[in-house]
């Protein structure tokens, strides 16, 4: 098994652990930290395929790796103040009972 | 070589799984926290030494103070509550869909003949070669990326903070 394919895997597993834990916890805060694992898991393939490609001096997977980290960075902001205005509203954060538009 | 990324996947992929799996949810933060420098070392094995220090710089220190500070200003008491999964059909169906998804991947990435470089050495890009490319070639990226970090930022303030729009700014 090649490096590639062990890089391959690792980002995949760590991808279906990240989408486990979006589809089957309830706290708002454990699926926003599943979401940054799927991306994180989707850098480390841009990484991989960079370090392994047939162009590596091209140097286009790191730079979209740091406009991913900064996209996810903007996403982590904007998902952990909506977490708060959720809680505002309600007084806790279980995704279950946050079923209303308008509070 | 081999090994050493053999020993950074089990640090990241456990320490993800288990972060996933409890019920604490400073426990789970602290252990993604070991999952992201985790994935910083990856970087910094593959040579991509400056994603490696953007990772830390940005997940450990930044999003981790993001998440502790979410997780502090929306407890309910003073003892730490579990938090329980939804239901048992719920996360078994969770399973089910992360191990379809993790089956698919697994045999299209190990059925697939992959062109690998044959040169083992790490492919070396400098910082200024970096810093070239960001300046030249991907300079609209880099400005839309800035823009939309200043909108989601202050979008943020603006969802979390607490004042009501039908209040008038300062009251005497």
């Amino acid at each position: 098994m090649s490096p590639l394919q062990i890089c391959l895997l690792l980002s995949s597993l760590l991808f279906c652990i990240g989408l486990v834990g979006v589809l089957s916890r309830g706290s708002a805060i454990l699926v926003l930290l599943g979401v940054e694992l799927m991306l994180n898991a989707a850098n480390i393939n841009f990484i991989a395929f960079w370090r392994y490609g047939p162009n590596p001096d091209a140097g286009t997977g790191i730079v979209f790796v740091l406009f991913s980290i900064a996209a996810a960075a903007a996403e982590a902001a904007v998902g952990f103040a909506l977490v708060i205005a959720v809680y505002r509203h309600q007084r806790n954060i279980r995704l279950q009972e946050a079923n209303r538009l308008k509070g | 070589m081999t090994f050493a990324l053999i020993i950074i996947s089990a640090l990241i992929l456990g320490c993800a799984a288990v972060a996933m799996a409890l019920r604490n949810l400073i426990h789970s933060a602290l252990l993604l926290i070991g999952s992201w420098a985790g994935i910083a070392a990856f970087y910094l094995w593959a040579g991509a030494e400056f994603v490696a220090f953007a990772q830390i710089l940005i997940y450990v220190g930044a999003i981790s103070m993001v998440v502790l500070f979410a997780v502090l200003l929306t407890r309910q008491g003073d003892a730490p509550e579990p938090v329980e999964f939804p239901s048992f059909s719920r996360f078994v169906t969770g399973l089910i869909a992360g191990g379809g998804v993790a089956g698919v991947l697994f045999g299209s990435i190990l059925g697939m003949p992959f062109d690998v470089r044959t040169a083992q050495t790490s492919p070396s890009l400098s910082v200024k070669e970096l810093g070239t490319q960001l300046m030249e070639q991907h300079v609209v990226s880099l400005l839309v990326i800035g823009l939309l970090l200043t909108v989601a930022l202050l979008g943020a303030v603006l969802l979390a903070s607490d004042r009501r729009p039908d209040q008038p700014e300062d009251t005497p």
